[in-house]
């Protein structure tokens, strides 16, 4: 009977406050702490304006929930911890934010626009009958967004005219938020009916690195077909390591093989914009630009006068890379 | 065996350099080169390598557009798609159709044609809106294995290398399932002029989202489509030395 009495007063309420935004952000975390893109994906939120809940759920939350709980201008941190979520799989966080949405009826729901966020808010949008709004880069209004198109060659501007909104932002094109200043408390959401066998993570294999993390580094060197050989990205690794820099690489640098997927740097791989590109032996095909011609600086070095890549960059040097990258490297120190 | 559908879509052709047009409503589409979205191409040489290793029985190829999807459809079926279906979408339609519709679309034809594994591209070089697999994954109820990068087949299940932030990742998806093709997939084959030919003899069906009870009344209104910042030129330096000036300069050392 109480639980009928307050289903009347929260419906009461809603239709009063309907009019309020209230955004649902789904935390990206690796059961060991918060990946940064969740902050981007905070401003993000902030931008849109009215109430801000974030959703934390996987096997162990608390690192990610203390780390969120610093964050000022949260109303709450939904905690969901469960053997259910190993893996973060699209399949059992769906039904958690579905029930969430049901319970809190959000008109938006965000994330960052990562591996993660793209494989997730997608299937929720179908569940709710939602168009969603991919990677996003900019927020006009409530349901206004701005989003590249045809490898960022095109800006769209669009309304999203289904009542909630489910939107991926795009890191590089939101400050992160500083998480200071805030007290939000938590609160555990059930996490009933998540289980599932439709899908089971087996394992990962990451690329280990000392180097700053690619999409969120300040400095980035990157290389492309011109470097020959995976042996000779270490005159990149060096050059790098002098500037604190993250190596990323273009796609053909990838397909041979030189160095691994999660470098790409591109409209299919990783979207960077660091203060300082520096791209190496890369022609700056329109896929490679896509990810990285929103950098402040951009600096290429390139034998082939032609190459593209010079009508993008700030400063060029028409020179073979392995005797340019090492006199750099060398000059640097 | 596995009934296999692929979904293809016809786009710009990557190496053009789009035009925004002046109203700003749009891209220039008249006389540009289109071809088939370059992942969907990765889907179709998959599915067609499973049915060469004797993993699926039938392939069919599904394309949601104007008339001139069926020339994306045809090259599907010269890589070696049995047949295709055209869902014709066109005009202004065609321009508001999104993944949340073609997904619908796709799930329909699945129930339709009774397949059990729907193979697609991660995202289409267009709207690069990456969405496609979840959503039609969704409105089965399916398991999806997004930016697979490898398949491996076994009888109820698929074991699946996806393209994640960090590296890689593996997961265990029960079938019936749908899968989204990255770029690492596999290398597509061209197809040859006797299966060019040998495609035009292959049947496309025809229907309209409306013959599925697909709604496809516009979820989104574009406001206006821009070209980008323009970045201002910048300077060829002559030497090493000149860069490394121009760096202090800038406080980047």
């Amino acid at each position: 009977m109480f639980s009928n009495c307050s289903r009347q007063l929260t419906s009461q309420f809603s239709n009063h406050l309907k009019r309020l935004q209230s955004t649902l952000i789904i935390a990206e975390h690796d059961n060991k702490g918060l990946n940064p893109i969740t902050q981007n994906a905070l401003t993000a939120a902030k931008k849109i304006g009215g109430e801000i809940s974030v959703l934390v759920a996987g096997t162990k939350c608390g690192p990610a929930a203390e780390a969120l709980a610093k964050a000022n201008g949260l109303s709450k941190i939904l905690i969901a911890e469960s053997d259910a979520f190993n893996g973060f799989t699209a399949e059992s966080l769906t039904p958690l934010i579905i029930s969430t949405q049901k319970q809190f009826n959000y008109t938006h729901i965000i994330a960052g626009a990562s591996a993660f966020g793209k494989a997730l808010l997608p299937r929720v949008a179908a569940k709710l009958d939602v168009s969603p709004v991919s990677d996003v880069i900019g927020i006009k209004s409530p349901d206004t967004f701005v989003r590249s198109i045809y490898a960022g060659n095109a800006i769209q501007t669009m309304k999203a005219n289904d009542p909630i909104k489910i939107i991926s932002v795009r890191g590089t094109s939101f400050e992160a938020d500083k998480l200071e200043g805030g007290s939000a408390k938590t609160e555990t959401v059930p996490t009933d009916g998540c289980a599932t066998d439709m899908t089971v993570f087996v394992g990962q294999q990451l690329s280990k690195s000392d180097r700053p993390e690619l999409t969120s580094a300040k400095v980035v060197v990157s290389g492309g077909r011109g470097l020959k050989s995976g042996d000779n990205f270490k005159l990149l690794y060096d050059l790098a390591d002098k500037l604190n820099a993250a190596v990323g690489a273009s796609r053909a640098a990838v397909d041979a093989g030189f160095v691994p997927n999660d470098l790409q740097v591109g409209q299919t791989g990783k979207i960077v914009a660091p203060d300082l590109y520096i791209a190496v032996g890369i022609s700056g095909a329109i896929q490679h630009l896509a990810g990285m011609k929103d950098s402040k600086t951009i600096v290429a070095i390139n034998k082939d006068p032609e190459a593209p890549i010079f009508q993008v960059a700030d400063y060029g040097l028409v020179a073979d890379l392995f005797k340019a990258v090492p006199e750099l490297t060398s000059k640097l120190s | 065996m596995a009934r296999v559908l692929v979904g293809v879509k016809r786009v710009i052709d990557y190496a053009v350099k789009i035009r925004v047009k002046p109203d700003k409503t749009g891209v220039v589409t008249d006389g540009v080169k289109h071809s088939m979205n370059p992942f969907d191409e990765i889907a179709v040489e998959e599915a067609v390598r499973m049915k060469e290793k004797k993993l699926a029985s039938e392939i069919i190829a599904v394309s949601c557009g104007p008339t001139q999807a069926q020339d994306v459809i045809r090259t599907a079926l010269a890589m070696g798609v049995d047949k295709g279906i055209h869902v014709e979408v066109s005009g202004a339609e065609y321009e508001t159709l999104q993944p949340i519709h073609v997904s619908k679309i796709l799930a329909k034809l699945t129930e339709k044609e009774k397949a059990d594994m729907i193979i697609v591209g991660k995202q289409a070089i267009d709207d690069d809106s990456n969405q496609t697999a979840q959503m039609t994954a969704a409105a089965l109820d399916w398991p999806q294995a997004t930016f697979a990068s490898k398949i491996e087949n076994g009888d109820k299940e698929i074991t699946v290398t996806r393209e994640v932030d960090g590296g890689l990742e593996t997961i265990k998806c029960k079938l019936p399932a749908v899968i989204s093709a990255d770029l690492r997939l596999n290398e597509p084959r061209y197809a040859t002029l006797p299966n060019i030919m040998k495609a035009k003899k292959k049947p496309i069906t025809k229907m309209t989202p409306k013959d599925l009870g697909v709604d496809v009344s516009p979820r989104i209104t574009v406001v206006s489509v821009e070209d980008p910042p323009v970045r201002q030129a910048g300077a060829i330096l002559p030497d090493v030395d000149a860069l490394v000036g121009k760096l202090k300069e800038g406080g980047h050392i």
